[in-house]
């Protein structure tokens, strides 16, 4: 859906919070516009989930100032978590209650008239596709369809923001998929998203724009495609046979925009399309006389405008398969 | 209302209560000072009570401090396994939590006290003895009275020291620590006349004490003797032993009201 930035639905400024000595998050200041899906992208450690707990007023709000659709966190703290719907990281479920209960549970913890929590509920069970599990036990419900309930869940009071941390966290890549889907027509229906993950699939694929937070500093703001052409057009990886030298040819040359060392070779990020750079630049290197030994040609990667904004990479881990240093079993 | 959604989670969520087994603690306790007869001579138009009958005041009272104190933990494993995050940053206010915890717990309390004293009855307890179905009614809502401010106040202290703990083990130790010297301090099994200065000033302080007074002034009466030692309880002495159970009720809610302030559940 169109975001409208005119309108701003979160408002932070200089937002600052420490854990004794630790300072997790040191200094951030940013705004999301209504309808807008905006991510916190960063590793584990970034202050990430600290800046999201302070947000939705589980954590005192030490320092700074924070609006959530006009209220002010610090001051009004419940009328900020009236507007807000959560779905947290860890599990926060009651293994012994039924779908339809944990809903029905939380709809009067909210304050929702009865007419309206009956009316809902089945309306996100449908939603979620849980109708048919409406009776059954959280603890027989599996990681993927607790999820499922817990966005429900968030959006149990058509809250105005909707704060997701690590939606998919510990979910297979087809459930992955179908969260996006979620929360995507969450979004289409008004709903202002804000989430927090350290995958840069999840980040590019579903946000409005995203922020790059590391070490409880944002480091860079964009929308996905902004940041990745700060990245220059297209990128090219080569291995030369005298590596310092081609650097400084390429560099040089009047479409590259970067070359920096990367592992065995230069990364070079160009201004123009990079199918048409390539050629220009293997002759410029085979003409003073070097040789090109590997060539690889991409359009950047969030991965990339990590490692470019940070300088080191982003530790992603994605559902890796088993690792054969444990052997076959 | 919310209050009472709470409770019904409490309800279906919780174990089973053993308050079966706190009933047959008290058959056992008793049976046990079944050989304590008195061997002093009555008080003429006194009515005498066995040791039975007294000290099943103490045992009610101490099933009670059991399960007000362990009333709490509930928030414990909510806040490591369950609901406690999503109930903490819904917009319900934290003393509503608090009531809720208290209310649940209460009554089952109320649950225990009524079981406990059925088997009590049943093996000999002399409780009402004479009275008519009006009075013991009275005296029924009387004991529900007292119990209830009781439990309320241990269960706001449940509720403080369940929400500053990460652990139910550590809930277990206080309890565990707390639970000997506050029965043992007090008149539940014994008359407190008997005790050293500093022990009769605990005792007399102890809100234990106040239960059971109270509870034996609405289920005995308030003049008869037990094991040779002559008993009154005026109305003021009732009285004031109910107001010092609401004065810790509300020193405790307090103290639970600022643990929850400064709660941190992420």
């Amino acid at each position: 859906m169109d975001p409208d930035l005119s309108t701003s639905i979160i408002e932070v400024k200089d937002l600052e919070h420490q854990y004794g000595d630790f300072k997790a998050v040191d200094g951030i200041s940013f705004t999301v516009g209504r309808g807008e899906i905006f991510s916190f992208l960063g590793p584990n450690g970034a202050g990430k989930s600290t800046a999201i707990n302070v947000l939705i007023t589980l954590l005192k709000l030490q320092k700074g100032e924070a609006r959530i659709a006009g209220y002010d966190v610090r001051t009004e703290p419940e009328k900020v978590r009236e507007s807000i719907g959560i779905v947290f990281q860890e599990v926060t479920l009651d293994r012994d209650m039924t779908v339809w209960e944990i809903l029905e549970f939380h709809g009067r913890l909210y304050g929702m008239a009865r007419e309206d929590r009956k009316k809902r509920i089945s309306e996100i069970l449908e939603l979620v596709k849980l109708e048919g599990k409406k009776d059954t036990f959280v603890k027989k419900l599996s990681g993927g369809m607790k999820r499922r309930l817990e966005i429900g869940r968030g959006l149990m009071t058509r809250p105005i923001v909707l704060f997701l941390d690590e939606p998919t966290i510990g979910l297979d890549p087809q459930t992955r998929m179908r969260m996006w889907d979620y929360i995507r027509a969450v979004n289409e229906e008004g709903t202002t998203i804000f989430l927090t993950t350290h995958y840069m699939d999840e980040a590019d694929n579903l946000s409005d724009r995203i922020s790059i937070i590391d070490h409880g500093k944002i480091i860079a703001s964009g929308k996905p495609w902004e940041l990745k052409n700060a990245l220059g057009k297209d990128l090219i990886y080569l291995e030369t046979s005298d590596n310092t030298r081609a650097r400084a040819v390429i560099s040089s040359l009047a479409n590259v925009s970067g070359a920096s060392d990367k592992g065995k070779g230069i990364l070079i990020t160009t201004n123009d399309d990079g199918t048409k750079v390539l050629p220009l630049l293997i002759e410029e290197i085979r003409n003073s006389g070097i040789s090109v030994i590997t060539v690889n040609l991409k359009k950047p990667s969030m991965d990339d405008v990590f490692v470019h904004f940070t300088g080191r990479e982003l530790r992603d881990d994605k559902p890796e398969k088993v690792s054969t240093a444990f052997g076959r079993r | 209302m919310i209050r009472f959604v709470r409770f019904k989670t409490l309800l279906i969520s919780a174990l089973v209560q053993p308050a079966l087994w706190m009933a047959f603690f008290g058959i056992a306790m008793s049976a046990n000072f079944d050989r304590l007869g008195s061997s002093i001579p009555p008080i003429p138009g006194v009515p005498e009570v066995q040791y039975l009958t007294y000290m099943a005041a103490g045992v009610i009272a101490m099933t009670t401090l059991f399960t007000s104190l362990f009333g709490g933990i509930v928030i414990l494993f909510d806040k490591n396994w369950g609901l406690m995050r999503e109930i903490m940053a819904s917009p319900l206010p934290r003393e509503q939590i608090i009531f809720g915890i208290a209310l649940s717990g209460m009554t089952k309390s109320f649950i225990q006290v009524m079981i406990v004293m059925a088997f009590g009855l049943l093996i000999g307890v002399t409780f009402f003895a004479g009275y008519t179905i009006g009075h013991t009614i009275i005296a029924l809502l009387g004991i529900l009275l007292f119990v209830g401010m009781f439990s309320i106040g241990f269960l706001f202290f449940s509720a403080a020291i369940s929400i500053s703990m990460e652990t139910p083990e550590g809930l277990q130790g206080i309890i565990t620590l707390l639970t000997m010297p506050i029965f043992f301090a007090s008149n539940a099994l014994y008359p407190v006349s008997a005790f050293p200065p500093v022990l009769q000033a605990i005792s007399t302080v102890n809100p234990l004490s106040q239960l059971v007074n109270g509870v034996r002034y609405f289920a005995i009466g308030d003049n008869f003797t037990t094991m040779g030692i002559h008993y009154v309880y005026t109305t003021a002495d009732i009285l004031l032993s109910f107001t010092v159970l609401v004065i810790f009720a509300v020193a405790m809610f307090g103290v639970a009201w600022w643990r929850f302030k400064v709660a941190v559940v992420t």
